[in-house]
């Protein structure tokens, strides 16, 4: 006779919460692992220089382009409300620390997951499924310091200079829109920015949130591709994966930090 | 006399951790400068026992040995160092996808050995024409007819000239000039580097022409062994219906199934 429901349920949810932990423990040994070979990466130095150019370079363009328009649209909508409180001249503090401590890290990261992170996906997955792997291993280089290694560093060296390049162009669409279009004046634009802008406590808080968002998208991503199954379907399954476990961790590691970073400082 | 075997296997049994059996207890052995064939329907668990040769499984029971060291308490390292005197063509050739034919082949080179780059260059090329696709040497594998990529891959697997190659149905895929290319290649390069060679393939007119010597593999089990004319004249039910290809015998036709009347009626009841 068939189970009760709720058992059948209770059963699928003790069996997924278990192959949960398990996963979770397979992918920080296979960190280890990785972080391991991190010699390994370097010495092949022109290997991870190619995978700083497919993860980082490549995804300049979106990177640019949306740093421009978020800053465009941070310069829009903060206009309008810093010009209710007679205190338009602000603009300039908002787009920065706004950019600064949260959207250019965030934005940023989750741009790179879908950028570069499903492409380290669906490579490395590739690789896997048409026995590029098994072959490698087979000539006794290993797989972990030939491919994911070079990949892991590619991604975790990118990640914060894409975010600190979304930020200065996102400063640069919010002063575009706020003193080119709308007329807010230029010297107090800037200079309330260079004021309230610290270097420590929110420059360099920002670069450690893209700095954790880079190991944490590129860590998922060489894991799923390493973990795919050898198939299409598997594939895809993990490509997509990547995309949406880089965006709730990236989101989720980001209440975490800033809970932590900006605790009342001013 | 057991000197000259490249590879001795007793007993072995492997069991995935889900519980399948897929070997058990098989006894074979691999005489220095032979090509052997390890044949068997597909899923008999033949890939399997190359990749327990080349240390990439381990044995559930029994024991492999590999150039006279047992492969079963070896650590990575040992066996890195163990299949750097092996090589392996994988079934649909496993090339780099993000290399030329030319970098394929010195793949190896660079990795493990010191070789200057021009040394290197001229030893590819070298692979390259041993197979006859120098001229191919600056093509991208997506660029290669399936016989060229076999025959790349074969390149790169004689790139540090192995003493022991493993062929993982090597024949699959291929055209009858291909095949035939393939095949007289794996015979000519087997003499001419007096290496070992394991040829693990379903594809028996093709590699009858080419094996000194044949294991026949099902269930996992060895059932007859032999040369080709013995293989060819055998009266084991199951090697004769493999031989000769027929459609019905110990290997059935259907897969197993319930009734074939009573289930066509449950579908006009329903």
């Amino acid at each position: 006779m068939t189970q009760p429901t709720s058992f059948a349920f209770l059963r699928a949810l003790g069996a997924r919460t278990i192959n949960a932990v398990w996963r979770l423990g397979f992918a920080t040994r296979f960190l280890l692992a990785t972080v391991r070979h991190t010699p390994a990466a370097f010495r092949r130095l022109p290997l991870t220089m190619r995978e700083i150019y497919f993860a980082g370079v490549l995804s300049l363009t979106i990177i640019l382009v949306s740093g421009l328009f978020v800053g465009m649209v941070l310069g829009l909508q903060g206009y309008d409300t810093l010009a209710r409180f007679g205190s338009s001249e602000a603009l300039g503090v908002l787009v920065a620390l706004s950019l600064v401590r949260e959207l250019g890290p965030v934005v940023a990261a989750l741009l790179f997951a879908s950028r570069a992170g499903s492409a380290i996906t669906a490579e490395i997955g590739l690789m896997k499924a048409t026995e590029q792997l098994d072959a490698m291993e087979m000539m006794a280089v290993d797989p972990v310091a030939r491919v994911i290694a070079p990949r892991f560093w590619g991604g975790v060296i990118s990640m914060p200079l894409l975010g600190a390049l979304f930020t200065a162009t996102g400063i640069l669409g919010g002063y575009v829109v706020g003193v080119v279009m709308i007329g807010v004046d230029v010297g107090q634009f800037w200079s309330q920015m260079q004021a309230a802008v610290d270097f420590r406590e929110d420059v360099m808080n920002g670069m450690i949130k893209s700095f954790v968002f880079g190991i944490a998208v590129t860590w998922i991503a060489v894991f799923e591709g390493y973990e795919a199954p050898p198939t299409a379907e598997g594939v895809s399954g993990a490509t997509t994966r990547t995309v949406v476990t880089s965006a709730l961790v990236i989101l989720a590691l980001d209440f975490v930090m800033t809970a932590f970073m900006f605790h009342g400082v001013r | 006399m057991s000197n000259d075997n490249v590879v001795e296997i007793e007993d072995l049994s492997f069991s995935y951790s889900s519980g399948r059996q897929v070997l058990s207890k098989i006894n074979l052995r691999i005489p220095r400068g032979q090509v052997v064939g390890i044949m068997g329907q597909s899923g008999c668990g033949k890939t399997t026992l190359l990749r327990m040769i080349g240390g990439a499984l381990k044995p559930s029971q029994g024991d492999v040995r590999v150039f006279g060291r047992s492969l079963r308490d070896m650590g990575q390292e040992q066996i890195y160092a163990l299949r750097r005197r092996m090589s392996m063509l994988f079934q649909f050739g496993a090339l780099f996808t993000d290399m030329s034919s030319f970098d394929n082949v010195a793949f190896q080179m660079r990795e493990h050995t010191r070789l200057e780059e021009p040394m290197i260059r001229d030893l590819a090329l070298m692979k390259l024409h041993a197979v006859g696709l120098r001229g191919a040497a600056h093509l991208m594998p997506s660029e290669l007819s399936g016989g060229m990529a076999r025959r790349v891959a074969l390149a790169r697997a004689i790139a540090l000239d192995p003493e022991l190659m493993m062929y993982d149905e090597p024949f699959a895929g291929l055209d009858p000039i291909s095949l035939s290319v393939i095949g007289q290649l794996i015979r000519k390069l087997n003499d001419a580097l007096g290496a070992t060679s394991i040829i693990v393939t379903h594809d028996i007119q093709e590699s009858l022409k080419i094996v000194d010597y044949i294991y026949f593999v099902a269930d996992g089990r060895v059932i007859a062994e032999g040369s080709a004319e013995e293989v060819k004249a055998s009266l084991e039910p199951y090697v004769h219906q493999f031989v000769w290809g027929e459609a019905d015998g110990p290997v059935p036709f259907h897969y197993p199934a319930a009734d074939y009347v009573a289930d066509l009626l449950r579908g006009t009841r329903a």
